[in-house]
């Protein structure tokens, strides 16, 4: 990537982009499962779109960024850098990660908020290949009954649950698309 | 200085409005649990909405329809005086009627009709700490909070028990969300407590205090009570004697010198539209 | 037939037009400058620069004219405007003991290096209304003399060079905002410092007074007060160097206090501090004692349930645009809270009531 490749891809009117992003993201957070479209950036490779909207929608010079494994990129970095400010960050002081699910593996790396405070925990963006409203059974905060979404595990999701209220938070992304799963989301194989 | 188009989409900048993202975001995460903010100052004082204001800012989008309101009207003052700000500096659309609202800000009311998944319904939060009227520190409520250490909270509500005969708290009672957190519902009528399983995403700003928290849709939350004592969402025994609903939370207004009364619906749209439907209470039509 | 109260919004334009005419006055007096109320209302320009928190005195003033002299109403429209304000970067903290000293008094010694300097202050005038002032006159002049080149050393300097009061820790860390990030409890002395810095005078000042009266009892003597302007200089990282970039007028003051000390440390004076913008020396003194009795802890005292030592209940209420807006809030309309109530306790009475009926008749 050049120079001025790290110029571009951001948010063409951002107070608007980063309005309609958010509603999205928090929608998909407040209903776990559910999947939105976002298309607000066009992040360098490998970043899909939904990642990058997230990125440049929430991160800033306050919020530590960790880049994992493939997406730790001199190009990333650059983007991220000119068009957030965010730091690039260690696992542990991470406020947000990105990454596929085997880079961010183990996730137990990840801050989890304290007893006091657990709001200080991380929210991590898996990149994955697909999204779809199947797999694995969904239950808590947000969900009328159950929901169902394309977890790349459910393992790690359940012990993240049973650290509740502490724990982190997930956003999954592929393409354009966006789901979230906070740690207050009960999941077990569908 | 003083033309509002001069300031961003929503007044706050873009980075005071991550930040209010980010913890709306953790709000909905962990429901119930008061999330910490640096809360900015805005044109209007603390007390008047300045945490919900806040949060509307930071959720509106050029597209939503806004509708505000206090008490459950929508020409209160102050529910005036925020529509105002928004129309000018979000330039977003507004409107009275609550089925057409995409965003909904609200002081000390939630609205009679059922509020749907594409809604927001934004509260403003004067003491967002249930347990404050008990304990006013804050490094002992966090504590407490912490600890799910409620025990105070039930030793209140016991004592007005034993004291009055009821829970002597009619409205701000506290409700414990997802089986975790004693949450603050805003200083709303226990009328409706129950309204606040729903479909709609709930946002909770305390800007003076500088707390979010959040409910999102179909969260189990249950208002404390005892087994001997259980909950009961109270109203005036009357119906609207405008619009003839006995279902919803009431007004009372004084009509003359002689102190004579008659109760009306808070919730103005829900009465307006009632109305327009047919429907007519005892003095609907009278001259008063 | 009944209509509910409506019109809302023409009231409230209606209000702000009846404002703005009571705001001008007889209109057969000449309406007051910015320039007039900067420069002959300067005290009051200070403490709005100084609780708002913005160093511009033609916006306080302006300020002061559009809240018709409430000066908290005043702080709250600097406030508000700081908001908007874009962030460009944190100046290189300044140097008081550079300060060019208008005024710089110290109670601790009788003469210092740099002097005894009176400056601008009310202190020994009789407080007798001067009814000169009721007309225009003269302008008034003082005596002119050189001013010192040299730097004023601080008086707490001295006693340093002896070890007689202690040393404060030099601490590089960046202090955290509390303009950008919430407060949390225990905070640190620079967090107090700006939550106080930018506190109602009247409150600091209250507190400050009740340590006077045996609430947290620790006499202080006025070590030194100073006021004057200080340069202000902001690193410029493409430049690699620091530049100026204007000058503030500060008053700082630093109170010298009963010592501690223990059977393994001698005994030593300790210190309180406070440093506020403009010409604003009773904030500044209040300041430096409520910032003493909060440091109890630190310095192994004990907390005696003083109010000024009681750090959540100091810098949860000293803003005095939090407080006003809280209490005025009442104001607002609040009858669907108060319906709740009346309910409840119509209810309450009722069976109270049939209580007392059913008892009867059981006798
Ligand atoms: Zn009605």
């Amino acid at each position: 990537m050049t120079a001025t490749a790290a110029l571009t891809g951001g948010f063409a009117n951002a107070p608007v982009d980063a309005a309609h992003a958010f509603r999205a993201i928090m929608t998909v957070m407040a209903r776990p499962g559910e999947i939105r479209s976002v298309t607000q950036a066009t992040p360098p490779a490998p970043l899909s779109v939904a990642a990058g909207t997230l990125i440049l929608t929430l991160c800033d010079p306050e919020t530590g960024l960790h880049l994992a494994g493939a997406c730790d990129t001199p190009a990333v970095r650059e983007w991220v850098a000119f068009h957030t400010g965010a730091p690039i960050v260690a696992p542990a002081d991470a406020v947000f990660a990105v990454g596929s699910w085997a880079d961010l593996s183990p996730v137990s790396q990840f801050p989890i908020g304290t007893p006091e405070y657990p709001d200080r925990s991380a929210s991590l963006i898996v990149e994955c290949n697909a999204l779809t409203a199947s797999g694995a059974v969904l239950e808590g905060p947000g969900i009328r009954d159950t929901a169902h979404l394309s977890l790349p595990e459910t393992a790690a999701f359940a012990a993240n649950h049973a650290l509740y209220p502490l724990g982190l938070d997930f956003f999954f992304t592929a393409g354009d698309q966006v789901a979230a799963l906070p740690r207050s989301t009960a999941v077990r194989e569908g | 200085m003083s033309l509002m188009d001069d300031y961003n989409f929503a007044y706050l900048d873009e980075q005071t409005k991550r930040m209010i993202r980010r913890a709306i975001l953790k709000g909905l995460a962990v429901p119930g649990y008061q999330v910490p903010f640096a809360s900015r100052e805005m044109p209007m004082p603390y007390g008047w909405g300045t945490g919900g204001v806040q949060v509307s800012a930071a959720t509106l989008t050029p597209d939503d329809t806004l509708k505000v309101i206090d008490q459950g009207a929508d020409d209160t003052t102050n529910a005036v005086s925020i529509r105002k700000f928004f129309e000018r500096t979000a330039g977003v659309a507004t409107t009275e009627e609550t089925t057409e609202a995409s965003i909904i800000q609200t002081r000390h009311r939630i609205p009679e009709v059922d509020l749907t998944e594409d809604q927001v319904l934004v509260y403003q939060v004067p003491i967002p700490e249930p347990l404050r009227f008990l304990e006013p520190r804050e490094t002992e409520t966090r504590k407490m909070h912490s600890l799910e250490e409620y025990g105070l909270m039930h030793v209140k509500l016991y004592e007005d028990i034993s004291r009055h005969g009821n829970i002597s708290t009619a409205f701000a009672y506290p409700v414990m969300v997802n089986d975790r957190y004693v949450m603050d519902p805003s200083p709303i009528p226990k009328f409706d407590n129950p309204k606040m399983e729903m479909a709609a995403i709930q946002l909770f700003g305390a800007g003076r205090e500088q707390r979010i928290y959040a409910v999102p849709p179909w969260t189990k939350v249950v208002s404390l009570d005892f087994e001997d004592y259980p909950f009961e969402a109270s109203k005036a025994d009357h119906s609207c004697e405008l619009c003839g609903s006995d279902s919803s939370y009431l007004d009372e207004v004084i009509l003359d010198d002689a102190g004579n009364r008659m109760f009306v619906c808070s919730d103005t749209d829900y009465c307006r539209s009632r109305r327009e439907a047919g429907h007519q209470g005892r003095l609907a039509g009278e001259t008063v | 037939m009944y209509v509910a109260v409506k019109g809302g919004e023409r009231a409230i334009d209606n209000a702000h037009a009846w404002l703005a005419e009571e705001r001008r006055g007889d209109l057969s007096v000449a309406e007051m400058s910015i320039a007039q109320i900067r420069e002959q209302l300067s005290l009051a320009v200070n403490r709005v620069m100084a609780e708002g928190s913005l160093y511009d005195p033609d916006l306080a003033a302006l300020a002061i004219k559009q809240s018709r002299g409430d000066l908290i109403e005043a702080i709250f429209l600097i406030r508000a405007y700081r908001t908007t304000l874009p962030r460009f970067g944190a100046t290189v903290p300044v140097e008081t003991g550079e300060m060019r000293c208008d005024r710089r008094i110290s109670a601790t010694f009788k003469e210092a290096p740099g002097g005894q300097v009176l400056g601008p202050t009310f202190d020994y005038t009789h407080r007798l209304l001067d009814f000169k002032l009721a007309a225009e006159g003269e302008p008034a002049t003082a005596p002119q003399s050189e001013g010192r080149t040299d730097p004023t050393p601080h008086i707490t300097g001295f006693l340093q060079g002896e070890d007689l009061i202690q040393t404060e820790p030099r601490d590089e860390t960046e202090p955290r905002d509390i303009t950008r990030q919430p407060m949390s409890y225990p905070a640190d002395r620079a967090t107090r410092a700006q939550a106080l810095a930018r506190g109602d005078e009247g409150f600091v000042l209250s507190l400050a007074y009740s340590t006077q009266r045996g609430y947290a009892k620790n006499h202080a003597f006025v070590g030194e007060l100073r006021i004057g302007l200080v340069d202000v200089e902001m690193e410029i990282p493409e430049l690699g160097f620091s530049i100026d970039i204007g000058e503030v007028q500060l008053t700082e003051c630093e109170t010298v206090n009963q010592f501690a000390g223990s059977k393994t440390e001698p005994p030593q004076f300790t210190r309180g501090y406070g440093l506020v913008f403009g010409q604003t020396e009773r904030k500044a003194i209040s300041m430096a004692l409520v910032d003493r009795a909060l440091r109890w802890e630190e310095l192994g005292e004990d907390f005696k349930g003083a109010p000024a030592q009681d750090e959540e209940f100091v810098l949860s209420h000293c803003d005095n645009i939090q407080a006003t807006g809280f209490l005025e809030h009442i104001k607002l309309p609040h009858y669907v809270d108060f319906q709740s109530e009346l309910e409840l306790v119509r209810k309450m009475r009722r069976e109270a009531a049939d209580n007392a009926a059913a008892q009867e008749a059981a006798q």
